[in-house]
């Protein structure tokens, strides 16, 4: 038996599935997931919505910064651009939400090319100051523009009916945003497989050497954008849907910090760890919540600043994960996997 | 123009002068921390504010007179510069911009909810020691804690202009800053100097922080005044110390001026507003900033 994986050939090296267990594993958390809400209950269906929402997101914020190397501090805007299409299209104009999904979508992907104009050519801190500018002005234009968006009062999203059916509880919902999400898996995944995600690598690891062997660096690069701030909105869209009403304070910076901490939590540049890092964030303020419920009675004051403990924590996990532990969740079960394969006789680096 | 229109003009830059000073205060310790250790520092603003928090909490809380309170503040920022270089700064050398500029992110958003968590949300005041009296200046009657603010800034941009210029550290801070390696070699303690320059742009920040809780009162949302920095520092030029406080002049008129003719058009944000879309115009056409050294990349 050999004490590893070896690839003999390159067409082996590209396989989605690279054993045949992982292709069993993946059946039965497929099969996991559609069973599981027919045990769980109403909040538990709420909170994986709003894991495989964060799921999309964090892949396109993955695809940016993880896989083209663009630091990105404005994230939230382009979730909020799609939200607020979205629910606009749906509300003032009355178009289907299987078509309002997609060009909220391709909106946001449209002032992710405007926002890489100006980003071409900066990069390290230039980049990330411009990309939270942007964040800045997408928040003001929500907030100031009130004849649209409502100002700070916020909109209500209109019940979203797809072909007829009215996706009326969250159960339903939940069939469609994990059904979006696989989608979205699939198509990142294969984007790495392709020329496109290939040259997003290579301009991740030397824009330059990317440039002198004949990658068009500012065609990919606005690509990168474009495909990013295109998961997001229709991360945003769904996430309208999911709330049933926005407001400006749903697209805080606190959740750019959010995504980050999900994307470095997962292991960035990776698109299994997006998951892990989705649920582990999504799940810790529920983790806090239990803590809080616990020690509660001692302490009264946990209780009213629930919210600076759960954000405190999340530059926390930022922070350790950074240091400690810098390719993520997903590095971390790498490490195990490869520990077993090689049992007795394994080391660890 | 006539008189009453000159003297709103006169009003809006002398408030804009005021503003640009603490701005250059921030900014000041950012571009100290980038000179020496090529760090990105984007928890600069939440220093600031547990600087002023700290102050709050002897002067208030504690009672002590506001001169020592000050002087322990300053003690107390010292050392949290230090240790936050030490605990998370340190082991990021070596490690790509992305963790760097992610680590100070995360250390930003874990002191802002620290605050947060230990303070409240509530804006509180703290009381200048030179109580309520205001100084007319001829146009308008501006606080003693304004002038203190144009003052101090000055004075520690000659401070540290002085110290880079003629002492030994200062010498080996730009030693480090011109290349890293190199000064290791040449016995330079690299680890006194990154040490060193957090130290002193955390004492910076707090000087800002205290002028600013007297101005404004203190709320934990008051760090993000950092980010609002960051156009400042892009505008005079991330290594330049001089260039910090231009640039903060700039932004603090930039929208002092836009808050006061715009605002009936566009609505009381375009205020801070104003200098993120100058800053977007800038990085268009200079992406390395007004008077920022080109990088020469080599692969």
């Amino acid at each position: 038996m050999p004490s590893g994986q070896f690839k003999t050939g390159y067409s082996e090296d590209i396989k989605i599935f690279q054993t045949l267990w992982t292709k069993l594993w993946l059946l039965a958390f497929v099969v996991f997931l559609l069973v599981m809400p027919l045990f769980a209950d109403k909040y538990t269906i709420y909170m994986s919505n709003l894991v495989g929402i964060a799921v999309i997101g964090v892949l396109g914020l993955n695809i940016l910064s993880g896989y083209t190397g663009q630091i990105s501090l404005g994230h939230s805007a382009f979730l909020a651009l799609g939200a607020y299409c979205l629910t606009l299209l749906t509300l003032k104009l009355n178009v289907p939400f299987w078509l309002a999904l997609p060009l909220s979508g391709c909106f946001s992907a449209l002032c992710g090319l405007l926002l890489a104009l100006p980003c071409l050519r900066l990069r390290g801190l230039y980049l990330a100051i411009a990309t939270f500018a942007f964040y800045f002005i997408v928040e003001y234009v929500i907030t100031h523009w009130d004849s649209l968006t409502n100002g700070t009062s916020g909109l209500t999203v209109p019940e979203p009916t797809l072909f007829g059916l009215a996706m009326d509880s969250d159960l339903k919902l939940y069939y469609l945003i994990i059904a979006i999400a696989a989608l979205s898996m699939i198509f990142a995944k294969n984007l790495f497989r392709s020329e496109a995600g290939r040259a997003f690598i290579a301009i991740r690891d030397n824009d330059i050497a990317a440039e002198v062997i004949g990658i068009h660096v500012t065609k990919y690069k606005i690509l990168a954008f474009m495909t990013c701030s295109f998961y997001a909105g229709i991360a945003g869209g769904l996430y309208a849907v999911t709330l049933s009403f926005i407001g400006p304070e749903h697209f805080t910076f606190l959740m750019t910090i959010e995504y980050l901490a999900m994307g470095l939590v997962g292991g960035i540049g990776t698109i299994a760890g997006t998951v892990f890092g989705a649920l582990f964030i999504t799940a810790l303020p529920e983790a806090i919540r239990f803590l809080r419920d616990w020690l509660g009675n001692d302490f009264p004051f946990l209780v009213s600043r629930m919210a600076d403990l759960q954000s405190s924590i999340y530059g926390l996990v930022i922070i350790i994960f950074l240091i400690f532990e810098p390719s993520g969740l997903f590095g971390i079960w790498l490490r195990i996997k490869k520990y077993w394969l090689a049992w007795p006789y394994s080391y660890n680096k | 123009m006539d008189n009453i229109e000159l003297t709103i003009l006169s009003q809006l830059v002398v408030s804009g002068i005021i503003a640009g000073s603490i701005y250059g205060l921030i900014a000041l310790g950012f571009v100290v921390i980038y000179k020496a250790t090529k760090v990105v520092n984007f928890a600069q603003g939440e220093i600031m504010m547990l600087g002023a928090y700290f102050c709050y909490y002897l002067v208030v809380t504690h009672q002590i007179p506001f001169l020592a309170a000050f002087a322990i503040t300053l003690v107390f920022s010292a050392l949290l510069g230090i240790v936050t270089e030490f605990l998370v700064l340190r082991p990021m050398v070596g490690e790509p911009t992305f963790s760097v500029i992610m680590i100070t992110v995360g250390l930003g958003t874990l002191l802002r909810s620290a605050v947060g968590f230990i303070w409240g949300h509530d804006n509180l005041a703290l009381p200048p020691p030179w109580g309520d009296a205001t100084w007319d200046i001829g146009i308008m009657a501006v606080s003693p804690a304004e002038v203190y603010t144009v003052v101090a800034t000055f004075f520690l941009l000659g401070m540290l202009w002085a110290f880079f210029k003629y002492s030994k550290m200062g010498l080996a801070t730009r030693a480090t800053a011109f290349d890293q390696r190199w000064s290791f070699l040449m016995g330079i303690n690299v680890h006194k100097v990154f040490s060193l320059a957090w130290a002193l742009a955390s004492v910076v920040a707090a000087v800002g922080g205290v002028f600013l809780a007297f101005m404004g009162g203190l709320e934990p949302n008051m760090g993000f005044i950092g980010m609002k920095v960051f156009p400042a520092v892009v505008l005079g030029g991330i290594e330049s110390i001089g260039g910090a406080i231009l640039g903060g002049l700039v932004i603090g008129l930039c929208e002092s001026l836009a808050g006061g003719y715009l605002s009936e058009w566009f609505g009381s944000g375009v205020k801070e507003l104003s200098a993120f879309l100058v800053l977007l115009l800038v990085l268009m056409f200079k992406p390395y900033g007004l008077f920022g050294k080109e990088e020469i990349i080599r692969v």
